[in-house]
Order: C-alpha cells, then sequence, then structure tokens
C-alpha cells in the first residue's frame, strides 16, 4: 500500500547497502531526485539495474556508490559516453565496477519476466552477437513445439525499483503518460517499489488504457516537483538537453564532478529540483 | 555556401534518405541515421513509418531529437507503447522492413562494433554497447547503415561483435539461422556500397559528386572492392537540400547548447 512520506523517509525505508535497485526511466521520466537522495544517504555496494544508464548511474559509479551494472546502453544519449563510467571500467576509479551487459531486447524481455513472476525470458535475440560469448547469464533453449534456438536470460526481480511519474491521486494510485518505458515492469517486478510525482491530484482523470499503477503496487510515494531533471515529464517541463550536453565536460574531470556532486547533490535537498525546471516549464 | 554547393555529410544524409520508400517500417537509429530518416519523411517517403526504440510508432518530429525518447516523438507519434511491446510484438514480430543504424567499427560484412575498443574486460575505449542494435540487425527485414568515413571506424577486423552484419560473408546469416536479409546498403560521406549478392562484401557502387576511388580507399581499412560500373551519386536537388538545411537549423535552435550529436 502506498505511503505518502518525504523522499528521504522513502529511501531509508527502502533502500539499503547492498540492494539490487533499478531507477528506471528510458529517457523520459528517470528519477533523479530519488537517486540524489540516495547518495546523500551513503548507501553503497549496490547493484544498479537500467536498460539505458545515463547521466545519474555515471554520478552513483563516480561516487563510488556501485559494486555492479546490470544495463544494455550506457551513454549520454546523442552527446556521447559515460565518462564516470569508463573511468571505472578502464581504470578503476574510484573503484572497478562488475559488468552484466545485455541488448535492449533481453532487458525489457527480463523486466516483463520479473514483473510475470517466471524465473526466465526468452527471446529471439543474440544472433551471432558477442554479448553471448561475455556474458554467462545469456543462455541458450530449445523450443519444445517447433525445435527452434532461443536465447534465454534471467529475469530481473530488483529488491526494489524507483520510478519518477507524472501525478498520483489521494489514494496513491500512479498516473505515468508519454513515453513510459519499461517503468511499470521495473516496478511490477521489484519487491519494491518507491515513486516520485510531480503532484498530488483529487482524480487522476486517466483515459480507461492509461498507464496506471494501482496503488498497492507502490511502498512509497514522494512528492518531488521536477523530480527528473534533467530528464523530463511529459506535460510538465522538457528535457534540459542543454544540461545533457554541459554533463560531458563536468564528467570528464574527477575533480571538477566532485566538486560538482558536492555543490549539486551532497549540499542540495529533494526541493532543489522544482527550481532546476522553472525556466523549463513554459516550453512543456 | 550557395545552394548549389553542399557538404559531404549533406551528400551523405541524402543520398541515405533516398533509399527509404514511402511504404517502409523503419527502426530508426540515432545520430545520422535519425537525420537521414527524417529527411525522407519530409521530401519522397511522406508516408514512411518512423519507429524509435523508446516506442514512439509513427512518428514525424519537426526538429531531430538529441536522444532517442525526446518528448516531441511521443507527441507527434501515432501510439507509443511500451518498450517490452515495443521489442516483442513490433521488432521481433517481424513489423519492421528497415532497421537503420550507424556504426563507431565496421568491417566489411557490415559487422558493427559499439561496445569495446579492446579486449571486453579490459577496454581501451568502453562505448555504450548495443542497445537495440543486436535484435534490430537480426529482426528487421534490412539493414542500411550510414556513417562517416575513417580508418578508425572502417576496420579489417572490428574488437567485438555488437551486431552481427554477414560474419565471415557468403551464407554465414542463414548458418546461424538468421531469416532477415542483413545489411544490404553502407551510405557514407564518400559512396554509395551495397552488400555483394554472393560474398555479401561491401561494394561501392557510387560515388559522390567529386570523389574519386582513391578518396575512397584512403578512408576505409580495408581494399576496397567497386563495383564494375560505378555510378556517380545525383546530386542533392535544391529541394533536399533546402529540407535538410532547415531541418538542422530548427534543431540547433531547439537544442541551445549548440552540440547536436551526429545530426548536425
Amino acid at each position: 500500500m502506498a505511503h505518502f512520506m518525504p523522499l528521504s523517509d522513502a529511501v531509508a525505508q527502502n533502500l539499503k547497502s547492498g540492494d539490487t535497485a533499478a531507477f528506471e526511466g528510458f529517457t523520459h521520466l528517470i528519477p533523479h531526485a530519488a537517486a540524489h537522495e540516495a547518495l546523500r544517504q551513503g548507501v553503497k555496494d549496490l547493484t544498479l539495474v537500467r536498460m539505458t544508464p545515463d547521466l545519474v548511474y555515471d554520478q552513483m559509479i563516480g561516487m563510488g556508490a556501485v559494486r555492479k551494472l546490470i544495463f544494455s546502453y550506457a551513454g549520454n544519449p546523442g552527446v556521447g559516453l559515460l565518462r564516470r563510467l569508463r573511468d571505472s571500467v578502464e581504470n578503476g576509479w574510484p573503484h572497478r565496477i562488475e559488468i552484466e551487459e545485455h541488448s535492449h531486447a533481453a532487458m525489457a524481455n527480463a523486466y516483463e519476466a520479473g514483473a510475470a513472476g517466471l524465473p526466465f525470458a526468452v527471446l529471439r535475440g543474440y544472433k551471432g552477437a558477442d554479448l553471448a560469448r561475455v556474458n554467462p547469464n545469456i543462455k541458450h533453449i530449445t523450443c519444445p513445439f517447433t525445435g527452434e534456438e532461443l536465447a534465454a536470460v534471467p529475469a530481473i526481480r530488483p529488491d526494489v525499483s524507483f520510478i519518477h511519474a507524472q501525478k498520483a491521486d489521494r489514494k496513491g494510485n500512479v498516473l505515468i503518460e508519454g513515453i513510459v518505458g519499461v517503468q511499470k515492469e521495473a516496478v511490477l517486478a521489484a519487491k519494491r517499489a518507491v515513486v516520485t510525482v510531480e503532484e498530488v491530484v483529487d482524480e487522476l482523470h486517466a483515459h480507461p488504457n492509461a498507464c496506471v499503477l494501482p496503488g498497492w503496487t507502490v511502498s512509497a510515494i514522494s512528492v518531488v516537483p521536477g523530480g527528473a531533471h534533467p530528464s523530463y515529464a511529459h506535460g510538465y517541463y522538457p528535457r534540459d538537453n542543454a544540461s545533457y550536453i554541459a554533463w560531458d565536460r563536468i564528467a570528464s574531470d574527477r575533480d571538477s564532478f566532485l566538486a560538482w556532486m558536492k555543490a549539486n547533490v551532497l549540499e542540495a535537498a529533494p526541493q532543489d529540483f522544482a527550481g532546476r525546471v522553472s525556466h523549463l516549464r513554459s516550453a512543456a | 555556401m550557395s545552394e548549389t554547393d553542399f557538404t559531404p555529410t549533406e551528400m551523405m544524409t541524402i543520398a541515405a534518405a533516398r533509399a527509404l520508400r514511402n511504404t517502409d517500417v523503419c527502426f530508426v537509429g540515432i545520430g545520422a541515421p535519425s537525420a537521414a530518416c527524417n529527411i525522407a519523411r519530409l521530401t519522397h517517403a511522406p508516408d514512411i513509418t518512423l519507429i524509435y526504440e523508446s516506442g514512439t510508432i509513427g512518428t514525424a518530429p519537426t526538429v531531430l531529437p538529441l536522444s532517442i525518447g525526446d518528448g516531441e516523438l511521443c507527441d507527434t507519434a501515432v501510439t507509443t507503447v511500451s518498450v517490452p511491446e515495443m521489442f516483442r510484438y513490433w521488432l521481433q514480430g517481424g513489423r519492421v522492413t528497415v532497421g537503420f543504424l550507424g556504426a563507431a567499427q565496421i568491417d566489411r560484412f557490415g559487422n558493427i562494433n559499439t561496445t569495446v575498443i579492446g579486449d571486453y574486460d579490459q577496454p581501451k575505449t568502453r562505448l555504450p554497447g548495443g542497445g537495440g542494435a543486436p535484435e534490430i540487425a537480426s529482426s528487421c527485414g534490412e539493414i542500411f547503415i550510414t556513417l562517416k568515413q575513417s580508418k578508425r571506424a572502417m576496420v579489417d577486423k572490428i574488437d567485438f561483435f555488437t551486431s552481427f552484419g554477414h560474419g565471415e560473408g557468403g551464407d554465414h546469416r542463414a548458418r546461424l539461422g538468421i531469416t532477415t536479409k542483413g545489411p544490404t546498403l553502407m551510405v557514407t560521406d564518400l559512396a554509395v556500397w551495397r552488400s555483394d549478392p554472393v560474398t555479401r562484401e561491401f561494394t561501392v557502387v557510387s560515388l559522390h559528386p567529386g570523389v574519386t576511388r582513391e578518396m575512397v580507399q584512403a578512408e576505409c581499412g580495408w581494399t576496397v572492392r567497386f563495383a564494375d560500373a560505378l555510378d556517380e551519386t545525383p546530386r542533392p536537388t535544391e529541394v533536399e537540400l533546402k529540407t535538410l538545411r532547415d531541418l538542422n537549423a530548427r534543431t540547433k535552435a531547439a537544442h541551445s547548447g549548440g552540440k547536436t550529436g551526429e545530426a548536425a
């Protein structure tokens, strides 16, 4: 059952060091505020899951909070590579993280299998691809009906998933609109789920087929306006592409990275996100 | 730059756009493919269905997205589906006729590496990884590739098979049980290449205006094969050039901050 609470409480009650955690969002609705709160609370040794780790996982890796990364595309889309991830994988700074790498199709299927309570996902994938050679969690099975050889990957079952959404009603039912990504699956696959929302409303006014997570599928809800920034919340504020571009320079150097993290994460608070999107709102 | 002059990148984008048909359902990679696909839609292929892996089907953005999930892709799409549905029903389901990919590293058989430079466990450069590409490469009806030529990108042997093209050539796809055509076309800033029907090696079939065989070879890490009947790529038309430049100008203005990935 969804309980409304401040983000600091939601993170403290649902995330602990050593957890497998997914902060999901496919370009849209990336839960930056929740991840920053996790860094402020100093959780360590995380196994992070996400199809498209971008800035916020770069930050968590650079701050040394991550033991292992399970992913399918790690980049700053349209800008370049993730420099903190590279520094970890190539140079071991601040330490070398473990990598479990998949394709998007496999990750999406693995989340769906997790949501469906299945032990693994099956797909027609990885044909001729070297990932199947370097990742022991990519296996093959034979279809019992046709004899076709198919790829199999284990279901994703995070201890906790964090997502950001547009709104919740007062009962804690959550509405996600626009590019919905894999967030519904990430929530249903996880043991616990924390949702940050732009606002709480009396009525969701959702279309009958809209992507709604009933309140009883969610552990905690925190109201954090702007909580996806520099990602976006469709209908509220657009993607802050200039910030994605700027990140490339900030993350290029260990000292400038640490200084930025101190000023913008460690010494900041969830309510600071509202100010970060105020100049964007008219463009939404 | 006058209306009749054009840059190699503009020629590349326009030549790549021309390859798409009005009836195609195209899975769009970000960067150079995104520009080409939208130029096709804005010129000769207004009914083309463009799909981005974020779940947007039949999208018609007025500016090129920086990411594959910018909000405008959703606003202008016929429908937006979840990512699992995108990869299961639409891609794996065999509904996409063309996958349009870029490449960090490519070989003569259209095998692509976007994962690592160097050894996988001790990489010299850790690249973003495959994303949707491994299954785009095997599930789409055929694959078009576009990239700027350089010896660094076009290599004799790629470091990692992120997505499988024609492997070692010939019937290698069929031997792996892959039933789709794989890479059939590559458009660079210097030439148009087609996959040889038997060996599957990319062969230059047309040189862009002003480009020589020597120029193509100078920017390619393998010994280039040229078709017996080598054409010249038709110059960009005024309409094509204007459409591309207008799109780039709109895109630049929209992504304040200047750099707009490879699309500009």
